[in-house]
């Protein structure tokens, strides 16, 4: 299954809703593009709802930091939202769990931003 | 791989679709030998790294360059090769992913997942390119029923 992206706005908020897989290749390239994207147009406070990614490897993974760094760059928020256990263990032994703002429900990580 | 032959290699380019291809042939043979569906999961997610440093890494998409997958049911254990002819690597020169000043870097955790999914990770660099070997002890029954000897 290739990745597939959308955006919405919620209070201020860009929740970007991903499904498939996050891997080397074009699903890397689809997060980064829509990720650029939302910034360029001054969209910083942004959501990467993952709940319905299945699969995410090492290029995956770093282009998560990458959206999240560059972000973070651009004066802006980046968190995560509804992680699928697979997602969730692997940010765990990459001890990446310790640098996202990880978050359960859609709510909570809207009203999370300043 | 059919669960009768204990050995099967392929021959693949040097492209994107090699590495789908090879999570895909190690799924269904970690599937087929019995391993539990997060073992299957680790064993496919290392195979893909694997590969992705073959085709990336070690032959840098070069289309004259090969990378042979190798699947062995041997004993209690799957053992997979995969072997690229690039300019092989430098070991020492990998860095830990889990330092505090590498966590937000975009790359460099294929060996650290590989290690973390597979029970044994051999890695040969030479000149002629790099040879990775990852072994999975079988701990389920295997396909014909037996339980796998360890």
């Amino acid at each position: 299954m290739t990745m597939k992206v959308g955006s919405r706005q919620v209070d201020g908020v860009t929740i970007v809703d991903c499904s498939g897989r996050i891997t080397l290749g074009e699903g890397s390239v689809i997060l980064r593009d829509m990720v650029r994207d939302l910034l360029s147009k001054g969209n910083k406070k942004i959501v990467l709802n993952l709940g319905e990614v299945n699969y995410i490897d090492s290029s995956g993974i770093g282009e998560l930091v990458s959206a999240f760094t560059t972000t973070k760059n651009q004066g802006g928020e980046l968190k995560l939202l509804n992680l699928t256990k697979k997602v969730n263990d692997l940010l765990q032994i990459t001890k990446l769990y310790t640098v996202f703002d990880v978050k359960d429900d859609e709510a909570t990580a809207v009203k999370s931003f300043k | 791989m059919a669960m009768t032959e204990q050995r099967v290699s392929y021959t693949l380019d040097s492209s994107l679709e090699t590495i789908d291809c090879a999570e895909e042939k190690a799924t269904r043979i970690a599937t087929e030998l019995g391993f539990a569906e997060d073992e299957v999961m680790q064993i496919s997610m290392a195979v893909r790294e694997g590969a992705v440093n073959a085709v990336l890494h070690g032959n840098g998409y070069a289309p004259d360059k090969k990378v042979i997958l190798a699947f062995e049911h041997t004993g209690g254990n799957l053992v997979i090769t995969i072997c690229d002819q690039g300019k092989g690597m430098d070991l020492s020169r990998i860095p830990n992913p889990l330092a505090p000043e590498n966590l937000l870097k975009t790359s460099g955790r294929g060996i650290f997942l590989m290690r973390s999914f597979m029970d044994v990770v051999e890695i040969r660099p030479s000149q002629t390119g790099t040879e990775l070997k990852l072994i999975k002890h079988v701990h389920g029954p295997t396909a014909d029923g037996k339980e796998a000897s360890q």
